[in-house]
């Protein structure tokens, strides 16, 4: 290619099809270089929401976050966890390594004060970064919890299932999670700067203790109440 | 010495006025003579055409909807004392000089406040914010400063020589000399201050009383002044009273940020700061309601306890009008000066009114933090807590803990890892004796699986997410 062309691509308000936009914003490293290299930016994007879509809990949603989680909580501003399903377990979660002094746990009563509360710690800036489980997503909800993200300068994490996969969403990135041998399955739907079709396998650390069981597996189904 | 005087001019108006938002014609009146006359007025009187030195009826007569009250000295003096509250967080020594005077001491406070012109300008938002008005003046000398604030002369003087030109042309009415005197002054034609100073010491002295001299002398500083200094109160509680009854709570809000400068003041000078607040709204015939603001940390910042309270009030829900507020400071915890950020804002204080604002809403036991308790029971393993201290971590742990272990019957889970067996408890009646697996279901999901050792039941306790 000419070189002088080459040197006009390379400016950076200059985006083509075939790449993935450079965000000015700076990202956070996954710590799980095969997803870096997917992301825009090379990490998860701050100032901006990412949407995980999962068919079932405990693949390791959380373990996928916990790295870039405990690198926030060095840092000033609190890790807020609204709405969670299950009781985030202290003990594990200083184990990966997440300063439990900076986090926050909101249970609001009711799915509207839900999304008050995330958009309120989104908006503040006081956050590194904001974990929410909310149900009755809508696009105007959404939309409104994007613009907090990019007011407060805040990574903004919404969990739902994978059933909205199909839906419209402003959420700068969109994750479809399912659990594979080897780790984590992880498609992006979406993405700044175009999709892409093949998932990430993710290795996972091995959840729990690393004895191998001895004993012969119980007939078991989880009953949800 | 640089003394900074206030003249409250309008004080017996603004303690029936400082409480409502929109002004409506106020009248003060007061028996004299067997007459009642008015003796202050607002704009809005005014403009209806009463005057200071009516009869009140007709007064009355003239402005449709004129509200008289009677002159309340004793709500003057406690406004004076809360004004003196507040003037302590310029500096401690303050003076009162009743009926609506305050004088401060500033020589030693004005590197603090960054000069002068900024701390008269901080003086002035703050005696504003509080709904009242004051006429400002600073002098060398105490006297003189209050002379200069009594006759509206707003200067900052600092020297001695300019002091004696400016008060050479004020009036001998402002003097606090009796009518007898200040009569005999006139009749020698004597006008001004000027006047009085250009007149035989010796003979003033004789026909109108040392006390003449000294006021002249103590004015120009030429005799030493001994001023009593305020002492403020022990703890902080000041009243109100709404000019109408209000059932509206965001109402009474205006009222209340009418004293938060006055907290602010107070806190100040004690060193102090608070971590809760008490609104009291007093109702007729009623129980008193009791509106409580807690703040995250010790904090004397009236921005912050403005926007909480702005929170708080925007959900209450009144029961019945409410006609005076009071604000009590019910624990004043010790608190150091905080150093002004030189480049950015941190996000700790960002943090902590979040943290605010959330409880406000969702409730102080809906938000909160968590941290590792020492016990090998996993549902006691942690807890819920305010600020938490230390961690012990384990990575043998899920991130996710059921509320309660939850009963597992048919399909399959594959057991990947265990057992591990807790057995604890036995001492407090919640004992547990369980062997701990970790077991991946049909969906691939990896869950934390125990076996209760006593009934041979199988229970989900977690969900290694």
């Amino acid at each position: 290619m000419n070189p002088s062309l080459e040197l006009v691509l390379q400016h950076p308000g200059i985006w083509r099809g075939n790449q993935r936009a450079q965000t000015a914003d700076d990202a956070l490293p996954t710590g799980f270089a095969a997803l870096d290299a997917l992301l825009p930016g090379g990490g998860w994007p701050r100032g901006a929401l990412t949407e995980v879509l999962l068919s079932r809990q405990g693949i390791g949603e959380l373990r996928l976050l916990t790295p870039a989680l405990a690198r926030l909580s060095e840092a000033d501003g609190w890790l807020a966890w609204v709405a969670p399903p299950y009781v985030p377990y202290a003990a594990a979660l200083a184990a990966t390594g997440i300063d439990l002094r900076r986090l926050l746990v909101a249970k609001p009563r009711s799915e509207a004060d839900a999304w008050w509360t995330a958009e309120q710690a989104l908006r503040s800036g006081a956050c590194g970064a904001l974990l929410a489980w909310l149900r009755a997503a809508d696009e105007r909800r959404m939309r409104r919890l994007q613009l907090a993200a990019e007011t407060g300068h805040t990574w903004g994490v919404l969990f739902r299932h994978a059933r909205a996969a199909q839906d419209r969403s402003p959420a700068a990135l969109r994750l479809l999670l399912e659990p594979s041998t080897e780790g984590l399955a992880v498609h992006v739907i979406k993405r700044r700067g175009g999709p892409v079709s093949r998932p990430v396998v993710v290795a996972m650390p091995q959840a729990g203790s690393v004895r191998r069981a001895r004993r012969a597996a119980p007939t078991l189904s989880l009953l949800h109440s | 010495m640089l003394w900074l005087a206030f003249h409250f001019h309008s004080l017996s108006l603004e303690v029936f006025s400082r409480g409502a938002a929109v002004p409506e014609p106020l009248a003060v009146v007061e028996k004299q003579r067997g007459r009642t006359w008015v003796i202050a007025c607002n704009d809005v009187a005014e403009a209806c055409g009463v005057r200071i030195g009516m009869a009140a009826p007709a007064a009355q007569a003239l402005a449709d909807g004129l509200v008289v009250r009677k002159r309340d000295p004793e709500a003057e003096r406690e406004s004076l004392a809360g004004l003196a509250v507040w003037a302590g967080r310029f500096t401690p020594s303050v003076s009162l000089e009743p009926p609506a005077g305050l004088l401060l001491e500033i020589s030693t406070c004005l590197s603090l406040h960054r000069g002068l012109a900024k701390l008269l300008k901080l003086a002035r938002s703050g005696v504003n914010e509080m709904g009242y008005s004051a006429a400002m003046a600073c002098a060398p000398t105490s006297h003189g400063a209050w002379l200069l604030a009594q006759a509206g002369v707003e200067k900052a003087v600092r020297d001695a020589a300019r002091l004696e030109t400016i008060l050479a042309a004020l009036p001998v009415t402002l003097l606090d000399q009796p009518p007898a005197v200040l009569e005999g002054l006139e009749r020698v034609g004597a006008q001004t201050l000027g006047d009085c100073l250009r007149l035989p010491r010796g003979g003033v002295a004789r026909r109108f009383g040392q006390s003449l001299v000294d006021e002249l002398d103590l004015a120009l500083g030429q005799l030493p002044e001994a001023r009593a200094f305020f002492v403020p109160p022990a703890s902080f509680e000041r009243s109100l009273e709404l000019p109408a009854p209000v059932r509206d709570a965001e109402a009474l809000q205006f009222a209340a940020h009418r004293l938060l400068p006055e907290l602010e003041g107070f806190l100040t000078l004690r060193q102090a700061g608070v971590q809760e607040l008490e609104l009291i709204c007093r109702h007729e015939r009623r129980e008193d309601t009791l509106i409580k603001l807690g703040f995250a940390k010790p904090t004397r910042d009236a921005g912050r306890a403005q926007l909480l309270l702005r929170e708080t009030l925007g959900r209450t829900r009144l029961e019945a009008a409410v006609h005076t507020i009071s604000l009590r400071a019910p624990l004043l915890l010790p608190l150091s000066a905080t150093c002004g950020d030189l480049f950015q804002k941190s996000r700790e204080a960002d943090g902590d009114l979040l943290l605010e604002r959330l409880r406000i809403r969702l409730g102080k036991d809906a938000v909160y933090g968590i941290e590792t308790a020492a016990d090998h029971r996993p549902e006691r393993g942690w807890r819920v807590c305010e600020a938490p201290a230390g961690a012990a971590a384990n990575r043998h742990r899920p991130l996710w803990l059921l509320p309660r272990p939850l009963p597992c019957h048919d399909g399959r889970l594959k057991l990947t890892s265990g057992p591990e067996r807790i057995e604890s408890g036995w001492w407090d009646g919640a004992d547990v004796a369980r062997d701990y697996y970790v077991a991946e279901d049909r969906n691939g999901a990896q869950l934390w699986v125990y076996c209760d050792r006593v009934s041979g039941e199988w229970y989900v306790h977690g969900v290694f997410a």
